[in-house]
């Protein structure tokens, strides 16, 4: 008896008629995977680092999102107890449990609560770190990992995201370079969100509301620390 | 589910006399393709953006059988698993099972076209399993037990005053005193009640947009988070998926999705694009354990290497029924089953037959606007052709339309005969039509002129005009 794994493959084969050679060569086919190469990059993903970053900005604020950039890495909680203070959100945050977030000055804000570790239901705000910042479109790379539980990125209400300059990159395919880097070629971690901007929905007479299912607000605190680009 | 293709005459004129759906139609036909327009205008590259993309399915197409098996390869190795399911009841049952396995009471879902392709929602509940779709629009349509009018906008129909009597009926437990007037209102009341649900869930079963070979990752894309909820909170993640899919690489499915949000609904990119790749790793705090991947074939693989192949590039931004005349007169549940519009046209006759989806491809104007906004290029008015020469050769076509054929045929072929009886009508029909100008009723044009008047000719065919413009001196002028 064949398998349906057989019945499928095999019937593909047949209506490919794949009995003689074909225009890739089993090395051409098995290279695109090993050795993947971009294709066409728009223009606007290929600007100096500076402009890439304001690029960033200017494409997540169209997203309805909120930008707030930063020099120095120290001054991010004066920056999230700002933006829960304008937004007259409780003084409690959810951690994503990095060290590069954990040791951030959080004891300078006396009511702030602070707490990490993956989503829970009643959480309001979360502030989790990113892989990357992709300018074209204003989009951010998260991925799941010991440090940064997928669920920050959807349950709570406000999703606050500390992005460094230098994380910023032109293009996605820059962004599959640095995975690539991180992770080895062809192995992924269990979750990659690309995100641009809150929520949102036109599933009720095309008109567009923010916060469907996802984050209502996305807020990005854009840390700069010049061009790392490695 | 179960076609109503093979009524699409009478479903059309239903629909074209219910207010409600003409008027969502007439708010869709102007939304959508302004967006689309504006979106490929601030990209200079789109258009050699989307031939690199149908370049990209094609070859994937031409190589399928390798993708497919290095994706799965990469899937397991990653500790998820692959089921390869040839038929809708090879999908039902393999879902089935799993649910069963682990004791599932309630799966939530994300937008799946497949899903409803196989009509899984029904097999659940008979199984004392309770499905809820978590896209507004899938949820609106759920519990007006509807299926879907349009691919990506499956309430596109209903009006905002028929979800608030819809949610006021179903969600009786709320005050009935609540404010329900504004899509923000019923945007928030969608949200709370399904937050529990997706708490509450022990499967999440989403679609795909794209699978990669690479590294053995679905892809889903949407804009409200509902499918991320679905798959990171219930133990188990399904995903179903069409052996089209797959594409080589990261770097493949970053050209297509450049394209894909773009034709769509005019965003540059959809809020969220999310890439999973086997079950939650030991380190990772959330996620599902198990990861399953559905690999449904359901007549896919016969269309390779026919004249449908191209087809199966389709990667259901919904661009061709939001630009469709017909589409926009009719609506998408005239169309009687899964996929309308002109994708629909040419996929429904492969997946259920041309026996009894015969008119769809019927129901066009070839005015070719849906090829011409298709990201991937596909020459849909070519193929609805060949299913009407299909429809021809199958001997599905009227009577009354192949005598009719049959004649023009016989003339066609005796040029002299064709020209002295063309001039002869145009010249009859003009004589006749010359006071009013045109006609309310014709003899064997009541089709036409039961809807609206014939303008009467002014006296010359096309061939006589033709041939006076070529004797007096140039063809362009």
């Amino acid at each position: 008896m064949t398998s349906a794994r057989e019945q499928i493959l095999g019937a593909v084969k047949t209506s490919l008629k794949r009995n003689g050679p074909t225009e890739s060569t089993p090395e051409m086919l098995a290279e695109r995977l090993s050795d993947p190469k971009p294709g066409l990059i728009p223009e606007r993903a290929q600007l100096p680092h500076p402009a890439q970053v304001d690029l960033m900005e200017s494409m997540l604020i169209e997203l309805s999102a909120t930008v707030q950039r930063v020099t120095n890495v120290d001054q991010v909680p004066d920056a999230v107890v700002d933006y829960l203070k304008a937004r007259n959100l409780p003084q409690e945050i959810r951690l994503a449990p990095s060290r590069e977030l954990l040791e951030l000055p959080w004891e300078g804000q006396s009511l702030l609560k602070t707490s990490s570790g993956p989503a829970r239901e009643p959480d309001q705000v979360s502030v989790t770190g990113a892989f990357a910042g992709v300018a074209e479109t204003g989009t951010l790379m998260l991925h799941s990992g010991a440090d940064s539980p997928t669920t920050l990125n959807f349950l709570p209400e406000n999703h606050v995201v500390v992005l460094r300059s230098s994380q910023v990159v032109g293009a996605y395919e820059e962004g599959w370079a640095r995975l690539r880097r991180a992770f080895g070629n062809g192995t992924m971690p269990r979750t990659l969100n690309m995100i641009s901007g809150p929520s949102r929905t036109g599933d009720i007479e095309q008109k567009i509301e923010l916060g469907a299912h996802g984050p209502r607000r996305l807020h990005v605190i854009i840390v700069e620390d010049g061009d790392a680009s490695a | 589910m179960q076609s109503r293709s093979h009524r699409f005459k009478e479903n059309a004129r239903e629909a074209i006399a219910d207010p409600h759906i003409q008027a969502a139609m007439a708010k869709m036909k102007v939304g959508f393709t302004g967006k689309r327009l504006a979106a490929a205008a601030r990209l200079p590259e789109f258009e050699a953006l989307r031939d690199a993309a149908r370049d990209i399915k094609n070859h994937s197409l031409a190589n399928l059988d390798f993708y497919l098996e290095r994706y799965e390869e990469k899937v397991t190795e990653c500790g998820g698993q692959v089921h390869w399911a040839p038929t809708a009841e090879d999908a039902r049952k393999a879902i089935l099972d799993i649910c069963q396995r682990v004791g599932a009471k309630t799966v939530t879902k994300g937008k799946s076209m497949i899903s409803e392709e196989i009509a899984l929602n029904e097999h659940l509940e008979n199984a004392g399993i309770a499905a809820v779709e978590t896209d507004l629009g899938e949820y609106i349509i759920q519990l007006r037990k509807e299926p879907p009018s349009h691919i990506i906008a499956p309430a596109v129909h209903v009006s905002k005053e028929q979800v608030e009597a819809d949610f006021r009926a179903q969600h009786q437990h709320l005050p009935a005193d609540r404010s329900l007037s504004e899509p923000t209102d019923l945007v928030n009341e969608a949200r709370q009640i399904l937050r529990q649900r997706y708490l509450d869930a022990d499967v999440g079963i989403t679609g795909a947009n794209f699978l990669i070979a690479e590294t053995g990752t679905s892809i889903i894309v949407t804009n409200e988070g509902n499918g991320d909820l679905t798959q990171s909170l219930p133990k188990v993640h399904i995903v179903i998926a069409s052996i089209e899919k797959v594409v080589p690489n990261l770097e493949d499915a970053s050209t297509i999705l450049r394209v894909l949000a773009r034709s769509a609904t005019g965003q540059e990119f959809s809020a969220y694009t999310t890439l999973s790749t086997g079950p939650r790793r030991a380190e990772d705090p959330d996620g599902p354990e198990e990861y399953h991947v559905i690999l449904l074939d359901n007549g896919r693989s016969s269309m390779l290497g026919s004249e449908f192949q191209e087809m199966l590039r389709c990667i259901r931004c919904g661009a061709c029924m939001n630009h469709c005349p017909v589409y926009h007169a009719v609506g998408g549940h005239s169309y009687g089953w899964v996929y309308p519009g002109p994708m629909g046209a040419v996929l429904t006759p492969n997946l259920i037959g041309v026996e009894e989806a015969g008119h769809l491809p019927n129901a066009s104007t070839f005015c070719g606007r849906c090829e011409s906004v298709c990201p991937v290029r596909i020459p849909l008015p070519k193929m609805m052709r060949h299913w009407r020469e299909r429809e021809f050769e199958k001997h599905l076509t009227p009577t009354s339309f192949r005598s009719g054929l049959g004649i023009w045929a016989f003339l066609a072929r005796r040029p002299a005969l064709y020209r002295r009886l063309t001039g002869l009508g145009i010249r009859a029909l003009g004589a006749l039509g010359r006071r009013r100008g045109r006609f309310r009723s014709l003899p064997l044009a009541g089709g036409w002129t039961k809807y609206r008047d014939l303008p009467a000719p002014q006296g010359k065919t096309f061939q006589q005009l033709w041939a006076e413009k070529q004797k007096n001196g140039g063809s362009s002028k």
